[in-house]
């Protein structure tokens, strides 16, 4: 049984277990499914499920590739869903979507449909907190974990307001820029981790810009996990099997639960 | 036309759909533009830059044999005689200004044509700051020279690659330019779309046009105002700067889309850009291309205030067709000696589809001519010729006007 994106976040964050967030690009490569079965057998703790979209503004070339591929294969939101209603996969799964796919289905019909699918998480970056009022209460409704954005850029008291209406994980934006792999881990990556912990009790995962084992290791001395994306897609836009991503998912593991016992040390 | 919410909303539309990175540099952007706009001393400036440099006002010039060949009495707002050849100078002034207020020494931009990249360009010459032009890899092949005027000026122009390598793709492109250099640099952005200040910001160094034209017209119509005003629509940022002129008169205002872009016929409400407006967009909501005669004119929304002004009923949105705008272009070149530019050619088929029975015979009519033709001769000419530089001289009808 799939576990809720809420719940075991809170568990494994109680637990004291840095958390490991995998993104994918639904729809990318043919065997995108299976690729999210190797996220799950590598150690992810959860899987962002991207829904493609036309316009991804706040994606760098990686995803954006993905995107353009998934699209160019077909792939629909409401085919997506029905896919992931069908996957036997334990690890809790999120959407993450551009605003105007949630916005053109509805927000009860989008929420419903992600609850069919299993689904109890949702992530949409361009959903600012000053619009995302109507969006949050359906997918409350549906017992669907709206995860918020908090970016470097964030002033306090806002800052507050957002972790306040977020949902299983607070997102802390890694550094001001679009997603996609960067050589070496900004200072804003590890600083948002520190200002962002005493403002809620849920865990804090930092995004964008974390793409190695050992990145994911720095930050997660700073923040309760990570979340990583265009490492894991670009290694699929490059040909990587199933196998490989799973074994590049059990290093960025690694590199987390090393920070684990030598903080725990 | 007022300003919007304190959220940026014209009614149901507009917003601020962004990215948590790029809301407090949107927040600071409208509380700078908030007080500059209360500052006199801003206005000033500006209107001394628009004065001197940018070549305001623009005259209204009645259209004596256009008015008889049609039987209504055509006016045009000449955009077409500003610096730069079109209205896109006033925006950018404006907003090269504020960013000088604001402490940035970047500029960067999308284009589309290349008009507003042009107008950005030559603002940033003119200030000093260094200048980036994102433009779709297929529009730069449609563009060349343009590309070539902005490198002249001293802009870097960046082939924008991803999607569908147009306009569209190229805002997405500045706006990921712009969340990753915030501290010194502005996003000037060239309609009145995106997020909230932008749609009201752009109006507002639009309206410059609009409030001339009324008191132009004004002066010509023995004090009256023009029964019609038209103008064409791609963001909508000239449209909106007349209809912020005419707004609260009696003028019926109509905006003209291109048949190929045209938002507000065939979009759906949706969210992009920033921004909730009508939008040529797919059953699952991906946005699709616009494509028509005029790069300008293709963009697959329509500015936020427009889809308003539509809702509530104060502004009527129709649409061009290719061939209606290349009849139309040939009609003012041969009746006026005004080669408009390939946008606001719309604006004129329109006028010339509707004279004598939409608008009755006899009433007067306000077109914003948004910019000059000479970046559209050549494809004008390959268009009537329907052979690339032949050479061979063009039998130009002006088809399907009738003689009055």
């Amino acid at each position: 049984m799939r576990e809720h994106l809420d719940a075991r976040l809170a568990s494994l964050h109680s637990a004291g277990r840095k958390i490991l967030v995998a993104y994918l690009t639904a729809g990318m490569a043919p065997n995108w499914t299976e690729m999210l079965q190797a996220l799950a057998a590598g150690g992810a703790d959860a899987i962002e499920i991207g829904l493609p979209f036309s316009d991804p503004m706040i994606d760098g070339p990686v995803i954006q590739r993905a995107c353009v591929r998934a699209i160019a294969a077909g792939t629909t939101p409401q085919g997506v869903l029905s896919e992931v209603a069908r996957l036997d996969i334990e690890v809790p799964l999120a959407v993450m979507t551009y605003y105007n796919l949630v916005f053109r289905a509805g927000h009860e019909r989008m929420a419903g449909m992600m609850a069919d699918a299993g689904v109890t998480g949702a992530i949409v970056p361009d959903l600012s907190l000053e619009e995302s009022g109507p969006w949050c209460e359906s997918a409350d409704r549906h017992g669907i974990a709206t995860v918020m954005l908090v970016a470097p850029s964030t002033p306090e008291e806002r800052a507050r307001l957002i972790c306040d209406r977020s949902r299983a994980f607070v997102y802390a934006v890694g550094l001001m820029g679009v997603t996609g792999e960067r050589a070496a881990l900004a200072p804003s990556a590890t600083a948002i981790g520190e200002r962002l912990g005493p403002l809620t009790e849920l865990p804090v995962c930092v995004g964008i810009g974390v793409s190695s084992p050992s990145q994911a290791s720095q930050v997660s001395a700073h923040a309760d996990g990570v979340i990583v994306g265009s490492a894991i897609v670009g290694r699929i836009l490059d040909g990587a099997e199933p196998d490989e991503v799973a074994a590049f998912t059990a290093s960025l593991r690694r590199g987390l639960d090393a920070n684990a016992r030598s903080a725990g040390a | 036309m007022g300003p919007p919410d304190a959220l940026g909303h014209f009614g149901s539309f507009g917003g601020r759909f962004v990215p948590e990175s790029l809301v407090r540099a949107c927040v600071e952007l409208e509380q700078a533009f908030g007080s500059a706009w209360q500052d006199p001393r801003f206005h000033e400036s500006l209107g001394e830059i628009l004065r001197s440099y940018g070549g305001r006002p623009t005259p209204v010039t009645e259209c004596h044999r256009l008015s008889e060949r049609l039987g209504v009495r055509v006016l045009l707002k000449r955009e077409d005689l500003a610096h730069t050849g079109s209205h896109k100078l006033n925006n950018v002034i404006g907003q090269s200004l504020l960013a000088a207020r604001m402490g940035k020494t970047r500029l960067i931009a999308e284009t589309g044509a290349g008009q507003h990249g042009v107008a950005t360009a030559t603002a940033a010459a003119l200030m000093g700051m260094s200048c980036v032009v994102y433009m779709g890899e297929v529009d730069m092949a449609r563009q060349a020279l343009n590309v070539f005027r902005m490198e002249l000026l001293g802009a870097e122009v960046t082939a924008v690659c991803s999607g569908s390598r147009t306009l569209k793709d190229a805002v997405n492109e500045a706006l990921r330019d712009w969340v990753a250099n915030l501290d010194d640099t502005h996003y000037c952005l060239g309609s009145v779309m995106g997020p909230h200040p932008y749609p009201w910001m752009v109006r507002e160094f639009q309206r410059v046009l609009g409030d001339e034209a009324r008191e132009q017209c004004r002066e010509l119509l023995g004090g009256a105002d023009p029964d019609w005003v038209v103008a064409c629509v791609g963001g909508g940022s000239n449209a909106a700067g007349t209809f912020a002129g005419f707004a609260s008169t009696s003028a019926r205002l109509v905006g003209v889309e291109a048949a190929g872009g045209a938002a507000m016929t065939h979009g759906l409400p949706g969210v992009v850009h920033g921004m909730r407006s009508y939008l040529l967009q797919d059953e699952a909501g991906q946005i699709s291309e616009a494509e028509s005669i005029s790069a300008g004119l293709d963009y697959p929304g329509i500015g936020p205030e427009h889809a308003h002004l539509a809702d509530i009923g104060r502004a009527v949105y129709d649409q061009a067709t290719d061939a209606e705008v290349l009849s139309a272009f040939t009609l003012l070149a041969q009746t006026e000696g005004i080669i408009p530019a390939l946008e606001p050619a719309h604006a004129l088929a329109w006028v010339v589809r509707n004279a004598g029975t939409t608008i009755a015979s006899g009433q007067s009519v306000l077109v914003t001519l948004s910019g000059r033709g000479d970046k559209d001769v050549a494809q004008v000419r390959d268009l009537l010729s329907g052979d690339v530089g032949s050479g061979q001289q063009v039998a130009v009808d002006p088809a399907g006007v009738p003689e009055r």
